[in-house]
């Protein structure tokens, strides 16, 4: 039987196509599920915009709901001022998702159970705030680093605080991501595994794991939407400073 | 009847959507937006937070503090204060997340009443 953490292995599916600085890249079993990603969501939504009738169909009424919830989200945490950054934080909701819910299928394979992942999303989205931040306040954006209305004495102590606080949030935010999927996919495959091993009692974890894959489902669908708050959340403080 | 539908419009079905809302919240006595329903995940999502965010902080601390020793040659002294500060940075952040939280219930139980 398969161990618990098989099913993070990445497999080659072509011979490699080229290499970059010695690694040579080949169509992995993660790059598929990226792709199906990015065509599931992009075809569900365009599936659902083509039409734009005025009493939405099931597909235009799912894709409508995707849209208000990003946009609602934006608005609530960063205010009209993120409204420009709403293509990209919409993106990466959907992308996340679908990531989180491909994963969910049998079979299926989680690209978002890799920190590779994640901390790469994490990373363009804490060097992008960052940048957007510097340039909108200029080098006022460091203020972000000592609280307002505090002593000037204690700027020896709080400013590294401060700094180590803002540099661990990529490492907070993929992390979360990271941990939450591959903790879920283990725990289904232990118990899965207890299923065979039990024999006929093996009727108590099965009910268990259909417990877990609701729960399951909850968490992918709940840690895209984690992931993305957070990042509007972050873009919030690089446009707002406090 | 169908074409009825197709030419109904957007103020009609608002009207319609409005007067079928009250039917349900009458019905229910709870408001249309499902609060209590993604409240167990939503506590699942505040305390995984609150974890990560109390590894990462040292995480963070601490890794700067070795690259540092790395790059200064001071072993190990950096790497301490880099932990130190990464434990306050943790606690730092734990501690705001636990203020937005608790803002963000306040500001949703004032809606409510």
């Amino acid at each position: 039987m398969a161990g618990p953490l098989e099913q993070f292995a990445i497999q080659n599916l072509t011979p490699p196509l080229f290499s970059i600085g010695g690694h040579s890249i080949a169509v992995t079993n993660s790059a598929i599920f990226m792709m199906a990603a990015v065509v599931g969501s992009a075809g569900l939504l365009l599936a659902g915009s083509g039409k734009g009738a005025m009493i939405p169909g099931r597909i235009q009424a799912m894709a409508e709901l995707f849209y208000e919830f990003i946009a609602n989200m934006i608005r609530d945490n960063v205010g009209s001022a993120g409204k420009k950054y709403f293509p990209f934080i919409f993106s990466l909701f959907i992308f996340t998702l679908f990531g989180n819910i491909l994963g969910m299928i049998p079979y299926g394979f989680t690209f978002t159970s890799h920190i590779a992942v994640t901390f790469f999303m994490a990373a363009v989205v804490f060097l992008g705030v960052t940048m957007i931040g510097l340039f909108k306040h200029g080098l006022h954006f460091f203020s972000l680093f000592f609280p307002h209305g505090a002593p000037i004495f204690t700027a020896p102590i709080l400013i590294p605080i401060e700094l180590v606080s803002y540099l661990s949030r990529p490492i907070s935010l993929s992390v979360r991501l990271f941990a939450n999927m591959t903790v879920g996919h283990v725990l289904l495959k232990v118990l899965a595994g207890f299923v065979v091993a039990l024999g006929v009692f093996g009727v108590v974890p099965l009910a268990v794991l259909v417990a877990i894959t609701a729960l399951e489902l909850l968490v992918a669908v709940l840690q895209a939407y984690i992931f993305t708050i957070l990042c509007c959340i972050y873009l919030n403080d690089a446009l707002h400073l406090h | 009847m169908a074409e009825d539908d197709r030419k109904a419009t957007s103020d009609d079905l608002d009207r319609r959507l409005r007067g079928v809302r009250q039917a349900y919240q009458a019905g229910t006595g709870r408001s249309s937006r499902p609060a209590k329903s993604g409240a167990g995940g939503e506590k699942l999502g505040v305390g995984m937070r609150v974890a990560v965010e109390l590894v990462s902080g040292v995480v963070a601390g601490a890794f700067i503090g070795l690259m540092a020793d790395q790059w200064l040659g001071t072993k190990p002294w950096l790497l301490i204060v880099g932990f130190i500060l990464g434990c306050c940075a943790a606690f730092l952040n734990v501690y705001r997340v636990a203020q937005a939280e608790e803002r963000r219930s306040k500001g949703s139980s004032d809606k409510l009443s």
